[in-house]
């Protein structure tokens, strides 16, 4: 246990680049460009003599029924979450690449016989790389992305308190904690769901004589194309678009985070029948996304990554080319 | 004594190269072993059967264990330093002190501090910044610190400058050598180590050409120095080898008589250099 938790750190003192400022540096540029586009609104508003708010809006906060004061704390739970969004899409790639080069950069560089020289086992490394993938990657992505959150809302009561909306009021229409405990519940669904993409390119990572990145895509893609132009899917009753969606989809976009929304067809009917005012949480709610866990989709996913994992363990004690 | 490693019909083929050719030897506790050979005889891969880093045929235990099935307790047992500059760029000393200490069981941490405080380094350093002679060190130290049985060493000074390679040798006789370990070495700068070699090795194509103590080459191998009226009786005696050098010729013989080479001149101990050289002759012809 004590060996696997320095392996963990391991990979993290290596990525530390990829898994914790890469994220920080996305949520900064967000907040910047936030208060950019802040500055941008309250200098147009001034010059046209507009009035942002102000008393107005502290009136229609309260004359407000209850209704629209939860479309207000939407709006502000939507600010907190946007962050995010986009530091998943940044978390996502870095966590494809990294898959890529995990059991193959040390190859390259020879430095795999030095690991090889410690008393690590295959298995342990293999692992612990994918620990790092489907849960460290994510956690900090989790907390960047709250604490972002939070500065973004503080920014938007700061400036709305200088128009003379109580900023407090305000922040109490917001579900920050809701919002975060929503993020952490998403790390283990995450962690099933990404297991398939983490298992193949670790599995091309492993295999790959060289350019492991070219293989994990080209192999699927031609596939696909092989699956398009036969027409083989037909086979078995399905429509071509089954093989992408369900095979390359899932062998290369499932570690971005949010990609199984996809697949549930009815994910948005059913937050409107949620009736929570159409609030993001909603859909994002543990309640809602957990549902995943009785898709066979899921767990199929999962064998077949489970099944690709052991590959590349096998493949990690037999390539022998440094 | 009791043998760290023992290998009998060990056989390893590539696509269309034999690199080991059933290859039998048995290295003893204690010892210091120079594995020599020319470029591609087979000495890196011995070295990564020994070590569970390739397949191949036949039988090897090492330390009792096979390298094949039991590599993850061979490992604590056993250290290597694989050629140069293996340790990777981003590594920091201190990154490096931390994971191995805590991953290796038989490390001794204030051992490797020691030995890393007469150096250059420092612990913020990362691998990146260091030169090849610095990274040695580093790698050195960490090995130097784990009390293994069996080290293996291929071509550890490779390209280092002459103060880093006595250095490194240096420190692994006076700081780290003693009765109960096994040192394996391969390299090309055979001179520079055959003063701490206890046995010899050579090996040519996937073969074991020669085996023996560095006792025992002094005893069988002669060279003697000859004057041009008596090189025919020389060479009528089947030298290994034969050079010129100002005017008179040194022969190399294998196991010849004694009292009959003093008689034709003058008799010393070859080096293991000019061994090597008459052994492995027409290797790349």
């Amino acid at each position: 246990m004590k060996t696997f938790y320095w392996l963990v750190k391991r990979e993290f003192w290596e990525h530390r680049g990829g898994f914790l400022w890469a994220p920080i540096v996305t949520g900064v540029v967000f907040l910047v460009l936030n208060v950019m586009a802040i500055i941008t609104a309250e200098v147009l508003g001034a010059r046209h003599g507009i009035e942002i708010g102000g008393s107005n809006w502290q009136m229609m906060i309260a004359k407000a029924d209850e209704g629209d004061l939860a479309q207000i704390g939407a709006g502000l739970d939507i600010a907190m979450l946007s962050s995010m969004g986009l530091i998943s899409i940044v978390m996502g790639i870095v966590v494809l690449f990294y898959c890529l080069g995990a059991l193959y950069d040390d190859r390259r560089d020879r430095s795999i016989l030095f690991w090889k020289s410690l008393p690590i086992s295959n298995t342990s490394t293999v692992l612990s790389k994918v620990v790092s993938a489907t849960i460290l990657a994510p956690a900090i992505a989790v907390v960047v992305a709250v604490i972002i959150g939070i500065v973004q809302l503080v920014i938007f009561a700061l400036v709305l308190s200088l128009h003379h909306v109580n900023a407090w009021q305000l922040i109490m229409l917001a579900h920050p904690f809701r919002a975060i405990g929503t993020l952490v519940s998403s790390i283990p669904l995450y962690a099933l769901w990404a297991i398939p993409s983490v298992g193949w390119l670790l599995f091309c990572s492993a295999w790959a004589r060289t350019k492991p990145f070219l293989w994990a895509v080209a192999v699927p893609a031609v596939l696909g194309l092989l699956v398009s132009w036969f027409g083989i899917m037909g086979l078995f009753n399905l429509p071509t678009v089954w093989f992408w969606k369900n095979i390359v989809q899932r062998a290369l976009l499932s570690v971005f985070p949010g990609s199984n929304i996809v697949y549930s067809d009815n994910a948005l009917e059913a937050t409107a029948d949620l009736g929570d005012a159409h609030n993001p949480l909603s859909v994002l709610s543990p309640m809602h996304t957990y549902t995943l866990l009785g898709s066979p989709n899921l767990w199929l996913g999962v064998l077949a990554g489970a099944a690709l994992i052991a590959g590349a363990i096998w493949y990690r004690r037999v390539r022998d080319d440094s | 004594m009791n043998a760290v490693v023992t290998a009998s019909g060990l056989n390893k083929r590539y696509k269309n190269t034999v690199a080991l050719d059933h290859v039998n030897f048995r290295i003893e506790s204690g010892r210091i072993v120079g594995l020599i050979g020319p470029n591609g005889a087979g000495k890196t891969t011995a070295l990564k059967a020994i070590l569970g880093l390739t397949d191949f045929q036949g039988e090897l235990s090492v330390l009792g264990l096979d390298p094949r099935t039991q590599r993850d307790r061979l490992m604590e047992q056993v250290c290597f330093i694989a050629d140069v500059a293996v340790l990777p760029r981003w590594l920091r000393v201190r990154e490096a002190i931390d994971f191995v200490a805590n991953v290796h069981p038989r490390f001794n941490r204030s051992k490797c501090e020691a030995f890393l405080a007469r150096t250059k380094l420092t612990p913020d350093q990362r691998v990146k910044q260091m030169s090849k002679g610095m990274i040695v060190q580093l790698h050195l130290a960490l090995v130097m610190a784990i009390d293994a049985r069996l080290l293996v060493l291929d071509e550890p000074t490779l390209g280092l400058d002459i103060l880093y390679r006595k250095q490194f040798y240096q420190s692994l006789l006076e700081d780290y050598f003693d009765e109960n370990k096994t040192i394996i070495v391969t390299t090309h700068q055979v001179e520079e180590i055959e003063h701490i070699l206890t046995d010899l090795m050579f090996i040519r194509d996937g073969k074991i050409v020669l085996d023996t103590d560095m006792e025992a080459v002094g005893e069988r191998f002669a060279e003697v120095m000859v004057s041009a009226d008596k090189a025919a009786t020389a060479r009528s005696m089947k030298p290994l080898d034969e050079r010129q050098v100002f005017g008179k010729s040194i022969f190399l013989f294998d196991g010849a008589d004694r009292a009959t080479l003093e008689s034709m001149g003058e008799v010393r101990r070859p080096t293991v250099s000019d061994l090597f050289v008459a052994t492995m002759k027409g290797t790349y012809a």
